[in-house]
């Protein structure tokens, strides 16, 4: 039987929601939301931090949620694929991707908005080259990137009418 | 497979000072963790020996990059990302700034920190090429107090570090320099993005005319550790920069490297890419434009 003495008090917001968890200290944040906060969203693609599918914002970074303990979570503010949009309204970012056909199976594509989302927010404006280097942790075995890339000029130029793509 | 978690223990001392007598107590027993972008990958794949671990993420004390007229001294949990927004790094240090944009992606370039990528100890690490060539020093702290220490020299074998079982590195010292300089820093993976490297090579040169006056050079993933080639900078310095010079420190560089087949690469590709890698870099010295 696990032994709960090993288990802490992590006290976190998810999703504008506050939360106070008895984790194991090293716990995937991964796990964490998908069996203790039943947020399935963000995916299990490798486990190693190598394809971006449980990205998640971390006071607004972005972070392989694979790779973080539950412990180095206490106060943070996190949030999933589900708090990127209120409700059920979506996101520009998500509507793009429904447009221009940016996914396919869907396994990656949880990941791939949570980081084209932090992308926009860093650089509104961005370049192709910006959107190649702020997407290059996410890894995709479908679309062959295009159709994501198109997403994402027009999920900017939705918000910001004046960027030329 | 994955590891049974409650055979691990993670604590979280409040300061620094809490974590050093933490050590201190029990020499050895407890091993620092960062961010996380190594060790839970070996925890997740069954392959993480060590049991207890203490997090650094919260302290302060480690944290910040300060700028003096002599030198630029980062926290040891400096950010990848920390690196890449800092103005001075890139202008006056921009092979640690492309080392930092070549590691992983935005996600492991936010949580995988300069003091983690050397105390992880690989060979093929990105950022400590850099910090040789930058001649870079390490401020080693312990219940017993601070020591610095070159970076030239801290990795002792595979693995290995010039580093007590009661000592953290809290501080990374890069001495600013105002003459000109040449930069070079070429990593060469599997693809451009979240690649570890096949060879990763860091040189800088002062120059007078196309003679050396001085030069640094490292390279990695071709020896046990990172390494600093001194034999190959020895044959350069105060020489012309010709085809005949530059085969001469092909040969020294050859004879200094000892390079690996393993999943990653192959010894020979290694070694061509390396001595093709430090051609490219001197004729790039040459180059006015480049």
């Amino acid at each position: 039987m696990p032994d709960d003495g090993r288990k802490v008090s992590v006290a976190c917001t998810v999703n504008g929601r506050e939360h106070t968890l008895r984790v194991h200290p090293l716990a995937r944040l991964l796990d964490v939301l998908r069996e203790e906060l039943h947020l399935t969203g963000s995916k299990e693609g490798c486990g190693e931090g190598e394809c971006g599918a449980c990205s998640v914002l971390i006071n607004g970074e972005l972070v392989n949620s694979c790779l973080v303990p539950a412990l180095q979570v206490d106060g943070a503010r996190i949030t999933t694929i589900e708090g990127i949009a209120p409700a059920e309204a979506l996101h520009a970012v998500q509507d793009a991707f429904i447009e221009a056909g940016g996914a396919q199976c869907g396994i990656c594509t949880p990941g791939m908005i949570v980081a084209a989302v932090n992308l926009l927010e860093r650089v509104p404006e961005p370049t192709e080259e910006d959107i190649r280097v702020g997407l290059a942790g996410n890894l995709c075995r479908c679309t062959g990137y295009t159709k994501i890339f198109e997403a994402v000029v027009r999920a900017c130029r939705q918000t910001r009418p004046q960027v030329k793509a | 497979m994955r590891s049974y978690l409650y055979e691990y223990e993670l604590v979280s001392p409040p300061n620094l000072a809490e974590a050093l007598a933490l050590m201190a107590r029990e020499p050895g027993a407890w091993k620092p963790f960062a961010g996380g972008t190594d060790l839970m990958v070996l925890l997740e794949a069954g392959k993480l020996p060590h049991k207890k671990f203490f997090s650094l993420w919260h302290l302060r004390e480690l944290k910040g990059i300060r700028i003096s007229p002599e030198a630029v001294t980062l926290g040891a949990l400096t950010t990848y990302t920390e690196v890449l927004r800092h103005p001075v790094l890139q202008q006056e240090f921009p092979l640690l700034w492309r080392a930092a944009a070549e590691t992983g992606g935005v996600a492991t370039q936010n949580r995988g920190t300069l003091g983690g990528n050397i105390a992880n100890a690989s060979p093929a690490a990105d950022s400590p090429p850099a910090l040789l060539v930058y001649d870079a020093e390490l401020e080693l702290v312990s219940a017993r107090g601070s020591r610095w220490v070159p970076y030239h020299g801290f990795h002792t074998g595979y693995k290995q570090m010039d580093l007590r079982s009661d000592e953290l590195i809290r501080s990374l010292r890069l001495p600013r320099v105002t003459r000109s300089r040449k930069h070079y820093y070429r990593k060469v993976g599997a693809r451009k993005a979240q690649a570890i490297s096949k060879v990763v090579f860091a040189g800088v040169a002062e120059l007078e005319g196309d003679v050396v006056r001085d030069i640094r050079i490292a390279v990695g993933s071709v020896a046990p550790t990172v390494l600093r080639c001194v034999r190959t900078e020895s044959v350069l310095r105060g020489h012309k920069v010709n085809p005949a010079t530059i085969a001469g420190a092909q040969a020294a560089l050859a004879g200094e490297i000892a390079p690996i087949d393993d999943i990653r690469s192959t010894m020979s590709y290694r070694r061509r890419v390396s001595l093709n890698l430090l051609e490219d870099f001197l004729q790039s010295c040459l180059d006015s434009k480049r």
